[in-house]
């Protein structure tokens, strides 16, 4: 039994939450540990890739992209960008606990209404412009 | 410094996030698996207005990655969400999306944590 839109829909979301949040992570521990201040030079940028833990997080912020994408063919971006706002709640945990960067008690509050606007929006209807493709539909309806 | 890549992240994340979510609209539900993500991959090659999104999001992860490096991840972060009223409010008027009164309380929500995370 294929799982329901909606099932799917929030399947998608909390990969990408994961995906994410690995990424960023990574990212930024390791461009902590490159000593060059970031320019327009591109060789600069190819030089922090060569740290694993900045290859590491751009593999997984590029999955994540396309994850992303996969979630905005399920569902309105007005829909989906309030419910990835859960993503920087997780990365303020992660820059606290993690990589031990200071989290002023106003960040706190601002994290908890990111996540309360988040819940609020994911409780509507997910896709308000596009019915599901033809294809999709007829196979829907055999199954 | 800070605010000024702070500007172009936002102006590229909103750029990216309205050109793919009016292209995949077009091509249907996808699935997130490895061969889900090959034909992701194609459909990127294959339509114009999706590639320039996915070239949109390069230059705003480049300004991320400038960002991350001088600035906490517990402000970069939440910071990047400051494209989140102004693609909400563009969706409802560019894609056309429903936008009810939940939707809103939800998203004015953010804005405030945002500011407050921000600040």
């Amino acid at each position: 039994m294929k799982p329901s839109g909606a099932l799917k829909t929030w399947a998608v979301l909390l990969f990408f939450l994961a995906l994410k949040a690995a990424g960023n992570s990574w990212m930024a521990w390791g461009m902590k540990q490159v000593p060059e201040r970031m320019s327009l030079d591109p060789s600069l940028y190819l030089h922090a890739m060569a740290n694993p833990f900045v290859a590491l997080g751009i593999i997984a912020l590029i999955l994540s992209l396309l994850t992303r994408m996969a979630l905005l063919s399920l569902a309105d971006l007005s829909f989906v960008l309030p419910v990835t706002a859960i993503g920087y709640v997780v990365a303020v945990f992660i820059g606290r606990v993690w990589l031990h960067e200071a989290v002023s008690s106003q960040r706190w509050l601002g994290a908890l209404l990111i996540f309360g606007g988040a819940l609020l929006v994911g409780s509507t209807a997910r896709n308000t412009t596009n019915p599901p493709a033809p294809e999709k539909a007829s196979k829907a309806a055999a199954e | 410094m800070k605010w000024l890549l702070v500007a172009l992240m936002v102006s590229a994340t909103v750029m990216a996030d309205l050109l793919q979510s009016h292209e995949m609209k077009q091509t249907g539900e996808q699935s997130v698996s490895p061969g889900g993500f090959a034909r992701l991959l194609q459909t990127i090659a294959r339509r114009r207005m999706l590639f320039l999104g996915v070239m949109c999001n390069a230059v705003s992860f480049f300004t991320f990655m400038a960002l991350v490096q001088k600035e906490p991840l517990s402000f970069a972060v939440p910071a990047s969400a400051a494209s989140f009223v102004l693609e909400t409010v563009l969706a409802k008027l560019v894609l056309h999306e429903h936008i009810g009164v939940r939707r809103t309380a939800g998203a004015l929500a953010v804005l405030a944590g945002v500011v407050l995370v921000g600040g």
